[in-house]
């Protein structure tokens, strides 16, 4: 019956040219359902079609093309010496192995051998320092620059080998390089073609519309399922919804309307999956300026929201809480939701210990696009039960950046932030909160600098317990990532880290 | 036409169009300027150092001095330079190139589709006016006319697209015109969005102008002579009644072809409005600017057509050179 149902659209289409067909094909899918229901029967020549809402602003992920770039292209069309794995953990792809010297500041990378750019150029140590460099360099917009700024100098001593010298020890180097396309050292204007060693090659980019990729025959590793993938873009998740359910596309990356779940959850063609994203949703406040400096408010803050009722309102059943600014998926991830948990008569009497017995007003700048200005008024009323008033504010992402990111002119502000591992924000007191404590500074600097990853996890997991508990910022919860898909398709991560969708794996049933 | 007359008011007009083209531009240049934000922050994210950021506002020159901005964006103006796209870097002209292939095609298709559907039910509403369809026809413009365009989308989608299966919901085939049926079938619902209500308001523009002249003197008089009602109506009535309709239908077209940025959004398709609509938010003026010379373009070249068109038509109109400017 499954199998049926699961193939309406395909009848559908064979229907429009002949009835006899249909009936034929109705028969042969009954008899599909009835028989196996075994996976392994997908069609090695599909084009598997995925609807997304991110469009690439270019192609190239050091000028500022977004996070749609990282989507479509990360380990599809660029890879990297290693991968960060929808697991969270990092695995060596075009680094076959490397060694560390003794002091931690010395990286020998030997290259996986046999790899061809698309181009055809085979893959070399001088691509490997010349992609590096494109992300150090002064023009690059990556935000990954600052990361890999301990990077002293890379030699090449031979086509295999690539060695990284460090100024300062760098535990996250690695990590730090999954983020780092290895492209062709020849290749000019990335920003509208590509020159990378992945399963997929880009066929066309047609611009507000889609980016078809094709497979690679040279690829290196596992050959990709499918023959082919195009990402379909659209600018309305309701659009997109229509886009799955009549079967134009076959797969959504990321749903970001819950209440359109409704209609995938209850309908037997669709598969609709929960993974974790790292997309926080936090009031961040300006803690340079009072009332915010003060911790006791910011403490009373964070008990007087009732985190889980907006989760609730926003995702339903979906999403997680969180007690600070680290997600499950990171690992000094720990359980920090019962410091500052939602007790409001507790955050009552913090103000009038903080000597705002009657309150206070503020304003916190919401950028214009879901779920902040909803989250905004949720805010709004709930601070008015421990008597602060809240002003809202409603500012286009583009303003959010002059006024907030750069020069710090905000009380509060709601912010949505997808990065991954981005505790070490916290470390950094320029930053546009301001949060600044030195023994947190430390510690980050300090678990950059450990000598392996257990200690480093000790660290961080001190960092995240001291700004939980200063209340450093108000961290609401963790977005899902809630992935839909025709029933028909299968082998496409669940989890969004790094907002990446690795596609080589995905199949479509025969 | 006398030849000297034809050269003067054609040189009238190409100045007109200039200066208009030129107000356009420096009000546009000044407006997106006056927006908070910048253009650099496109091209940022989360993690950037303020050495970046300086480094990207450099590239795109919002560090400059209004003034000097406004002394660059002139001169490349005078050389008919668009420039490139801040944010995809890619030159402006030829992108808009690809997203007319979409915006004219899916305006002008709505357009005669309006056409052929607004002039005979309007002079129907006119003509029969005293009997119950004329009646519904009226009531139904009016309706169409009060209704909101992505509100019509949304519910040719739902019929059509999700529930009939017929026609794509939305989105612009990768392969574009080099598959013809696929691209037809994926504008077909937009077309009929725009038709259904382009014609609901043409329909009450044809059905007055069909009473003025169910009124006028020169029918009854050509009754008069022997004519029967429709030769009367057909020799003498469309010919005057489609002057001050030719002048709606100019604007009419002018406005679709601005107005597709809501139906493009609703449809997800890559036309110039969307192009339009992302440049606005991310401020790449470069695409802004293009966007806006391009539409302004048509829609003068479309108001001239019209006034052509007119004066082809109306005898009266043909020796005045100066005429309707619009």
């Amino acid at each position: 019956m499954t199998g049926l149902t699961t193939h309406a659209g395909a009848i559908l289409k064979i229907s429009r040219r002949n009835a006899r067909t249909m009936t034929a094909a109705a028969l042969l899918f009954g008899a599909l359902a009835a028989g196996s229901v075994q996976a392994q029967d997908f069609d090695a020549d599909a084009t598997i079609n995925i609807g997304s809402l991110y469009e690439p602003q270019n192609l190239d992920n050091t000028a500022g093309a977004g996070q749609g770039i990282n989507e479509a292209f990360n380990s599809n069309v660029y890879e990297a010496l290693f991968q960060l794995n929808d697991d969270g953990t990092v695995k060596p792809v075009l680094a076959k192995d490397y060694t560390v010297s003794d002091d931690g500041l010395t990286y020998t990378f030997t290259l996986q051998p046999g790899v061809a750019f698309h181009s055809g150029d085979p893959l070399t140590a001088k691509d490997v320092k010349f992609s590096i460099e494109r992300v150090t360099s002064a023009e690059s917009k990556s935000s990954r620059k600052n990361s890999l700024k301990s990077i002293a100098a890379i030699e090449t001593p031979d086509d295999a080998t690539v060695v990284i010298k460090l100024s300062a020890r760098s535990i996250s180097l690695p990590y730090n390089l999954s983020y780092v396309w290895i492209v062709n050292d020849t290749a000019t204007d990335l920003t509208a073609t590509e020159d990378g060693t992945g399963p997929y090659q880009l066929e066309d980019w047609r611009r507000g519309s889609s980016l078809a990729l094709a497979r690679f025959d040279s690829y290196w590793g596992t050959k990709p399922s499918s023959a082919d993938v195009v990402f379909q873009y659209f600018t309305e998740a309701t659009a997109l919804n229509n886009a799955l359910l009549t079967g134009s596309v076959d797969i959504i990356t990321s749903v970001q309307s819950p209440d359109s779940l409704a209609q995938f959850k209850d309908n037997p063609d669709f598969t609709v999956s929960e993974g974790q994203s790292t997309t926080k949703l936090l009031l961040a406040y300006n803690d340079r300026v009072a009332p915010f400096d003060n911790i006791k408010v910011r403490k009373a803050l964070a008990r007087a929201v009732d985190d889980q009722k907006l989760l609730n309102a926003v995702w339903g059943d979906y999403g997680t809480s969180i007690g600070s600014m680290v997600p499950p998926t990171d690992p000094w991830y720990i359980d920090l939701t019962k410091t500052d948990a939602y007790d409001p008569e507790s955050a009552k009497a913090l103000l009038a210990e903080a000597g705002y017995p009657d309150g206070f007003t503020f304003t916190i700048d919401t950028p214009n696009y879901d779920p902040h200005p909803i989250a905004a008024q949720f805010l709004q009323t709930e601070l008015a039960k421990v008597g602060v008033t809240v002003n809202i504010n409603v500012i286009t992402a583009n303003e959010w950046y002059s006024k907030i990111y750069k020069a710090h002119d905000f009380q509060a502000t709601l912010q949505e932030h997808v990065n991954h591992r981005d505790i070490v924000f916290y470390g950094n007191p320029d930053f546009y909160w301001g949060y600044n404590n030195p023994k947190v500074v430390d510690l980050i600097q300090q678990a950059e600098a450990s000598a392996n990853t257990d200690e480093q996890t000790e660290k961080l997991k001190e960092a995240n317990r001291i700004i939980a508990e200063d209340a450093a910022s108000n961290w609401i919860y963790l977005y899902p990532q809630i992935v839909v898909s025709a029933k028909s398709v299968t082998g496409y991560p669940l989890n969004g880290l790094n907002s990446q969708f690795f596609v080589s794996g995905i199949k479509k049933a025969d | 036409m006398k030849g000297a007359a034809i050269l003067s008011y054609l040189l009238r007009r190409l100045a007109i169009l200039m200066v208009s083209i030129l107000i356009a531009a420096m009000v546009l240049f000044l407006l997106l300027r006056l927006l908070p934000g910048d253009p650099a922050n496109a091209l940022v994210s989360v993690g950037a150092d303020p050495e970046q950021i300086e480094a990207a506002r450099k590239q795109v020159g919002s560090d400059l001095p209004l003034s000097e901005q406004f002394v660059g964006f002139v001169s490349s103006l005078l050389r008919f330079d668009l420039g490139n796209s801040f944010i995809s870097q890619a030159p402006v002209l030829p992108e808009i190139g690809k997203r007319l292939a979409v915006t004219v095609p899916l305006t002008l298709m709505a357009f005669l589709l309006a056409v052929v559907i607004a002039v005979p039910l309007g002079i129907i509403a006119a003509v029969k006016s005293d009997r119950w369809y004329g009646s519904v026809i009226s009531v139904i413009s009016q309706l169409g006319i009060a209704v909101p365009v992505f509100w019509i989308g949304i519910l040719l989608v739902t019929v059509f697209a999700v529930n009939l299966r017929i026609f794509p919901s939305g989105g612009f085939p990768s392969r574009g015109w080099q598959r013809p049926e696929a691209a037809f079938e994926s504008l077909a619902l937009p077309i009929s969005t725009i038709a259904i209500v382009m014609s609901a308001s043409l329909i009450r523009y044809v059905r007055s102008a069909t009473q003025d002249v169910l009124g006028s003197d020169y029918l009854r008089t050509a009754r008069a002579l022997g004519a029967s009602f429709s030769e009367a109506l057909i020799r003498h009535g469309i010919r005057n009644g489609s002057v001050p309709v030719i002048s709606i239908l100019g604007i009419e077209l002018a406005s679709t072809l601005l107005g597709a940025v809501v139906v493009e959004r609703v449809f997800s398709l890559p036309g110039l409005g969307s192009m339009l609509l992302l440049g606005i938010e991310q401020r790449d003026y470069p695409n802004v600017q293009g966007v806006l010379f391009v539409s302004t373009l048509l829609v003068l070249l479309v108001g001239f057509a019209a006034d052509l068109a007119q004066r082809l038509i109306d005898p009266r109109l043909r020796d005045r050179t100066v005429g309707t400017d619009r």
